[in-house]
């Protein structure tokens, strides 16, 4: 009887105390906000946004990705390039600083709404994020209704922007990937017999598969198999390959992650199923898979916009840097990506004039109003000027490479 | 009678009466309302940071999974390994009946209550359907199947694409991967709620930490009552000796069904709450490692005890967001803490430590009972 008047005390004061050691990070998290906050209205007076006007200030960048777990190589792709374009622009020292502020989201939208949460309390003004589509369509909602502008570098889900218009892309949506591919294998290949292994539990994969399928059925292709797999199932393939090679496919489209991508080249290999492998952005990657035989990798095609070996300036610097930086890693699709998404932030800061004291929604509104005029010419746009429609798509033109001697070479 | 003496209030007489078990859940109510207080001042006063108050709503969430799961491991005995198959009928159900609710009820605390209702009811329909087979198996050949019944669930909704326009609900089984939204046949006003493996997007956010709050009460008194009640007795006495119980007349499957019912309607309830606090839900969300995660919150609570599933869940559920200053190795922090803390509440010197220390604040009342105590119990 006694013990129990201790127990309920104790769960009465254990309860209490968690919930006040929240309200104590609250406390710490308001105490931080006003150097942001508070600024504004003193700030704001004078400051109605006025389209032209000089932009100047320090503005808090967001970047919400997976910096652990199974996608962690966009994340940090992600997250590295964007620290070397921020560094970039604050030497040039010019009015418009960045300083970049990052969360992970293990690419899980649960995950990715706490993320978002952390930054909005670190004071973030513009959203560089979601990385994945997935996470993407749980924090995209919040950001609209914060009216935080929002560019994501690889996000590439047509529900991604889809209503909202403070949410703009950096790569395709998947819909465009999934007939652009179609498309590009039209035109450069005769004949064959297309064989899709997809995962039917990712919307990702499952999107572009759907639009690939529809692209394919009204230009009159060949498509002899389609097989499935999902997270649970992505570590043997052998089925899938096998009916692939009986059902005469010689070429495999893939619009997966390249981690099971990998496992499919092993496996193909193994069994000495040679077909053309085709993947999409999501295949970039594969040449930096741990413990995974690069040379399978060879004569992969892929569809992205973005190849290391580029001959042009900009990307000939943006790739040095990056590999001075982390160990000699070979930048991805994502890091361009994500580089480009922060150029395109300060192109579209100074094209606005904001100033980094207004409210979020003064420099949302701002940001989107200028948006319908900019055109950047960046690392993933092969030359040609991005422009955005009202939707928040981009306009560019697509590439494929295919990898030899261990990497991307324009076909 | 000394002491009922000193303190001859009608209320402390009853309190003293009361058995220690009663004492506890009422502790458990109050520890719960008095957090619900504590926050709702801290969140009207501007207090709490954006991050603690995202987390609130979910944290109502693996709290009521974590009670429900309860209720099978812990007071029926039965490891339970598909806990999110239910929590995602659940979400997907709330989901489904507040979309194609939208136009008819606006009012969204009614949509909600509707939506709940209507999640922890399909959900407890399919716990009939899985239990009346699954709990005829013992151990771990019930772990096995309940397993198995969450990855179907998980496929099944993969598969399903739903529509909702005038006519009323399409619902499409997209078994052979060749049916798309299009293949529903929605007229012009309709919209997909569900589309197959990219899940429910674009949905209206209408949970709320007060909603929350009230499924956890009624969570909590549900299975409290239910644990305290007749049929307790009769499901902690099949899980303590089957055989026993079976030979004084209790009726081993509408207890065993009763409890996981019930499990499964709460944590429908749970689920519907859940999918409906954001934007995007997906199948593959509510996978083994959900199901699994709600069992570390009940097995580190204490397989049986109802307030430590709470505390459990709650700490739990805040402590990864918590180690986010540790960047990249965050789970493994995360993972350490977990096993220090089930070496902590099995070390038997921390255990004695604990005991002697509430055994010190004892003593004294407890010699008074002693001596004036005769008819006490």
């Amino acid at each position: 009887m006694k013990k129990s008047r201790i127990l309920s005390l104790a769960l009465a004061g254990a309860l209490s105390f968690s919930m006040l050691a929240g309200c104590g990070g609250g406390e710490g998290g308001t105490a931080n906000t006003p150097s942001g906050n508070s600024s504004t209205p003193a700030g704001s007076e004078e400051t109605t946004p006025v389209s032209g006007g000089s932009a100047s200030g320090t503005f808090k960048l967001g970047v919400i990705g997976p910096l652990t777990g199974g996608a962690a190589i966009y994340g940090t792709n992600v997250l590295n390039a964007a620290q070397i374009a921020v560094d970039e622009i604050n030497e040039l020292g010019g009015a418009v600083q960045f300083e970049l502020i990052s969360a992970d989201d293990v690419h899980d939208p649960e995950t990715s709404v706490n993320a978002y949460n952390n930054l909005m309390d670190q004071g973030m003004q513009i959203l560089v994020g979601t990385v994945t589509s997935g996470p993407a369509l749980s924090v995209v909602p919040l950001a609209y209704e914060d009216r935080v502008f929002t560019v994501t570098p690889s996000a590439s889900g047509d529900d991604v922007i889809e209503g909202n218009d403070n949410v703009f892309q950096v790569c395709f949506t998947d819909s465009n990937q999934g007939s652009r591919s179609a498309q590009y294998i039209d035109e450069h290949f005769e004949d064959v017999k297309i064989a899709i292994i997809y995962k039917n539990d990712d919307p990702y994969s499952q999107g572009i598969r759907d639009n690939f399928a529809a692209e394919a059925e009204t230009r009159g292709m060949e498509i002899v198999y389609e097989g499935t797999f999902n997270e649970s199932t992505q570590t043997d393939f052998n089925n899938q390959l096998t009916s692939a090679q009986s059902a005469g496919a010689d070429m495999i489209f893939l619009p997966i992650y390249y981690t099971p991508a990998s496992v499919i080249l092993t496996q193909a290999n193994a069994m000495g199923y040679e077909p053309t492998f085709f993947g999409v952005d999501g295949m970039d990657g594969i040449l930096t898979v741990p413990g995974f035989d690069t040379t399978l990798a060879e004569g992969v095609y892929l569809l992205t916009p973005f190849s290391a070996d580029a001959e042009d300036e900009a990307t000939q610097n943006f790739v040095s840097e990056y590999k001075s930086r982390h160990n000699d890693e070979i930048p991805n699709q994502f890091a361009a990506d994500a580089y480009d998404a922060v150029y395109i932030v300060y192109e579209a800061i100074q094209a606005a004039g904001v100033t980094a004291d207004m409210s979020n929604e003064e420099i949302c509104d701002a940001l989107i109003a200028a948006m319908g005029d900019l055109s950047v010419v960046g690392l993933t746009s092969a030359g040609s000027e991005m422009t955005w429609d009202d939707n928040g798509a981009v306009s560019k033109d697509p590439t494929a490479v295919v990898i030899e001697g261990g990497t991307y070479v324009t076909p | 009678m000394k002491q009922n003496k000193k303190s001859s209030g009608g209320l402390g007489q009853y309190f003293k009466q009361m058995k220690t078990a009663n004492k506890v859940d009422y502790a458990t109510y109050l520890g719960v309302i008095l957090a619900f207080v504590i926050v709702s001042v801290c969140q009207s006063q501007g207090m709490l940071n954006r991050s603690m108050t995202g987390m609130l709503v979910p944290i109502c969430c693996y709290v009521c999974m974590a009670v429900s799961l309860n209720l099978t491991v812990g007071i029926l005995g039965e490891l339970s390994l598909g806990h999110a198959g239910f929590m995602s009928v659940g979400a997907f159900t709330g989901i489904i009946a507040s979309m194609s609710l939208q136009s008819s009820i606006p009012n969204p605390v009614v949509r909600l209550v509707i939506s709940l209702v209507l999640g922890a009811l399909l959900a407890a329909v399919v716990g009939v359907i899985v239990g009346v087979p699954v709990l005829r198996l013992r151990g771990d050949y019930l772990a096995i199947v309940t397993l198995a019944f969450g990855e179907i669930i998980k496929e099944l909704i993969n598969c399903l694409l739903v529509g909702y326009d005038k006519n009323g609900l399409h619902i499409a089984l997209n078994i052979d991967g060749t049916k798309t939204v299009q293949s529903l046949g929605l007229r012009e006003d309709g919209f997909a709620i569900i589309k197959g493996a990219q899940g429910a997007a674009g949905n209206e956010r209408i949970a709320s930490f007060t909603a929350g709050f009230v499924l956890v009460m009624i969570t909590l008194i549900v299975v409290l009552n239910l644990v305290r009640s007749r049929a307790g007795r009769a499901i902690m006495g099949l899980r303590d000796n089957r055989i026993a119980a079976e030979s004084v007349g209790i009726n081993i499957t509408k207890y065993k069904l009763m409890a996981f019912v019930i499990s499964a309607a709460l944590a429908g309830a749970a689920g519907a709450l859940f999918g409906l606090n954001y934007s995007s839900i997906t199948a593959a969300q509510f996978d083994f490692n959900t199901s699994i995660l709600v069992l570390v919150y009940v097995v580190l609570g204490g397989l049986g005890n109802i307030w430590g599933s709470v505390v459990a869940a709650t700490v739990l559920y805040v402590l990864p967001e918590a180690l986010r200053e540790f960047s990249d190795y965050r789970m493994l922090v995360y993972a350490i803490v977990l096993i220090l803390v089930m070496l902590a509440t099995n070390n038997p010197v921390l255990r004695g430590y604990f005991g002697r220390l509430t055994e010190k604040f004892h003593r004294q009342p407890q010699a008074a009972a002693q001596k004036g105590g005769v008819g006490h119990e």
